[in-house]
């Protein structure tokens, strides 16, 4: 049973720095110790990524949706939305019927 | 009848019960939730809500209606719902902490589509957090046990689902599948499980792992019952706009019309079998359920689809690249869970928030899609996975030109003890190793029980062409009927 740091590596497929970076493209707040572990775990996940590297997919188009649906519209009429005090209901704080959210600049 | 009795029955009989006036949709209500109420808490801990005045309000217009005439498929019908899909006025936690006070201002369409048909809501199914995980054991709250041997786990991510019908808490549940959050659960817990073609049921108000990739589906004891479910659950949302505009058979009669598997051809994809980890006496079983297949009828015939050793790497940089997406919208100012510390500024609120109020696994796929999305790495990664996702669906198309329907296990392992795979990401994402490509085709696939290897639950799969259920459905009934899985109970369902 492996414990303790699981995967070593002569080189990193991803670094601490990739994944501090990361983290703060997707807001995510880690402390040091969660860091660590992600940047192994991660390193070790995308290591086993590396098998696709093995198939030659120039020619191949890329599937993002496996359905054969297509810029699905509907007419621009517009109709009644959220009554405000349901669209806020959940929110952690508010003031004026609106979101109340500390400043974005300090 | 006891309540005992009650709980036992399937969808079918429990109709036959409520159209013979033999018993009120409030007294099974009852029934179903008495046994919950005794049980569930000492023994699998399926369910994070219990909705008991909401199902009695639902059983009595359900009785008002049956009084009046009305005889439907689902009327009067109980059921649970995993907690990932929205439920107006009713708590919806999708298995996380960052929606621990969360109230939907809505139903999402499959949940008021089955409020419609009569069906009575029990309460809403445990789940791997933001349905990541094979095993639940990544819910926020915490994990739920399985009913053959509660040492054990149900699968995941829908985990509480499966359980909970496996327990005979309800006739019926539903879950979602995204790489096989359905399947799994199924075959570790010895119940049906369907995950449809992609498209075919709404996901509106299905709260978002992987866009391209989720579906919800029934589990049920029985596969009868599953056609039954998947009628009223299929079919166009206009809310949906990956919902398909394709009509939706009456999957039961379907069933009736043929019995036999005469001309049936199944194929066996030989990526499927003899692989490594795979648990000798769950291999046996699946040779075994071949067997009977054959005798059924039906004709089998080695096939390969090469790619399916792809199918993992495939997914596990599609599904955290969407998934990291569809998480965004956590930010600590509109669902409810927030950290906003003295001096903090929106920036501090939406780290901290989605540090502290994320698990794990969640923070894992996160990051691991995002860096996956991220400039200078997007060819390498997430787009070389959409090519080879690709391959994958054409392996399916190429035999789908010579067969009705793709036969192999659900999991290469019956259910393993809690904690056994926690330390290592890798081993834990292998419990789905049969199931993701599949969901990765999009197209729809089918577990069901196929017997014991050593006492725990094995699942046999049947995969389908697109919008072919009804093969799916068949060849699972005709397997199902000739064997005596079905009638099989876990132990909490003898309690």
């Amino acid at each position: 049973m492996r414990r303790g740091r699981l995967y070593t590596h002569a080189k990193m497929a991803i670094t601490r720095a990739d994944v501090e970076y990361v983290a703060r493209l997707a807001r995510l707040g880690l402390d040091e110790q969660e860091l660590d572990r992600l940047t192994s775990e991660l390193s070790h996940i995308l290591d086993a990524m590396q098998a696709l590297r093995q198939l030659d997919t120039s020619a191949i188009p890329p599937t993002a949706q496996v359905i054969p649906l297509e810029n699905v519209m509907r007419d621009d009429v517009a109709r009644p939305s959220w009554p405000v005090q349901d669209v806020i209901k959940n929110a952690p704080a508010t003031r004026d019927q609106e979101f109340l959210v500390p400043p974005v600049l300090d | 009848m006891s309540n005992q009795e009650l709980t036992r029955l399937s969808i079918t009989a429990l109709r036959d019960l409520l159209h013979r006036r033999e018993a009120s949709a409030l007294e099974i209500a009852r029934a179903h939730l008495e046994r919950i109420e005794a049980l569930d808490d000492t023994t699998v801990r399926s369910l994070l809500t219990v909705t008991r005045a909401h199902a009695e309000q639902q059983a009595q217009k359900a009785d008002e209606r049956i009084k009046a005439g009305e005889d439907s498929p689902l009327l009067g019908v109980p059921m649970i719902l995993k907690d990932v899909m929205i439920t107006n006025g009713i708590r919806t936690t999708a298995g996380s902490k960052i929606l621990e006070h969360f109230t939907p201002i809505e139903d999402g369409t499959i949940t008021r589509r089955l409020a419609e048909a009569g069906t009575v809501l029990l309460g809403k199914a445990n789940m791997d957090e933001f349905a990541m995980g094979s095993s639940t054991e990544n819910s926020a709250y915490w994990p739920t046990r399985n009913p053959w041997d509660l040492d054990r786990v149900p699968g995941g991510s829908s985990g509480g689902s499966a359980a909970a019908v496996g327990a005979e808490f309800a006739p019926f549940s539903l879950g979602t599948d995204t790489g096989g959050s359905i399947r799994q659960p199924a075959a570790l817990c010895g119940v049906v499980g369907l995950k449809p073609t992609y498209g075919r049921v709404s996901r509106y108000g299905l709260i978002a792992f992987a866009s391209s990739l989720d579906q919800i589906g029934p589990f049920t004891r029985t596969v009868e019952d599953t056609a039954i479910v998947l009628s009223a659950i299929a079919g166009h949302d206009k809310c949906d706009s990956t919902s398909l505009n394709a009509s939706v058979p009456n999957y039961a009669d379907e069933l009736h019309k043929e019995p036999s598997l005469k001309g049936m051809r199944l194929a066996l994809p030989r990526e499927y079998f003899g692989v490594e980890g795979m648990e000798p006496a769950v291999d046996a079983s699946i040779k075994q359920a071949i067997g009977e297949l054959e005798r059924l009828g039906a004709t089998f015939e080695e096939v390969s689809l090469p790619h399916t050793q792809y199918g993992l790497a495939t997914y596990y940089l599609i599904a955290p690249a969407e998934c990291s997406a569809n998480l965004a919208r956590y930010d600590g100012v509109k669902y409810s869970s927030s950290v906003r510390e003295p001096g903090a500024n929106l920036w501090d609120v939406y780290e901290k928030t989605r540090g502290q109020c994320f698990g794990r696994e969640v923070k894992r796929r996160i990051i691991l899609g995002t860096y996956a999305l991220s400039s200078g790495y997007y060819d390498a990664y997430y787009l070389k996975a959409q090519k080879v996702r690709t391959l994958i669906k054409r392996d399916f198309d190429q035999v789908f030109e010579r067969f009705d329907a793709v036969v192999t296990p659900t999991s290469p392992n019956a259910a393993f003890e809690l904690g056994a795979k926690t330390q290592d990401p890798l081993a834990m994402y292998l419990n789905d190793l049969f199931t993701i490509p599949t969901s990765l085709a999009g197209l729809p696939g089918i577990s069901v029980p196929a017997g014991l290897a050593n006492g725990l639950p094995v699942g046999l799969q049947i995969i389908g062409r697109a919008l072919d259920e009804s093969t799916v459905l068949r060849v699972a009934h005709a397997y199902e009927q000739a064997t005596e899985w079905h009638n099989q109970r876990s132990r909490v369902a003898q309690l």
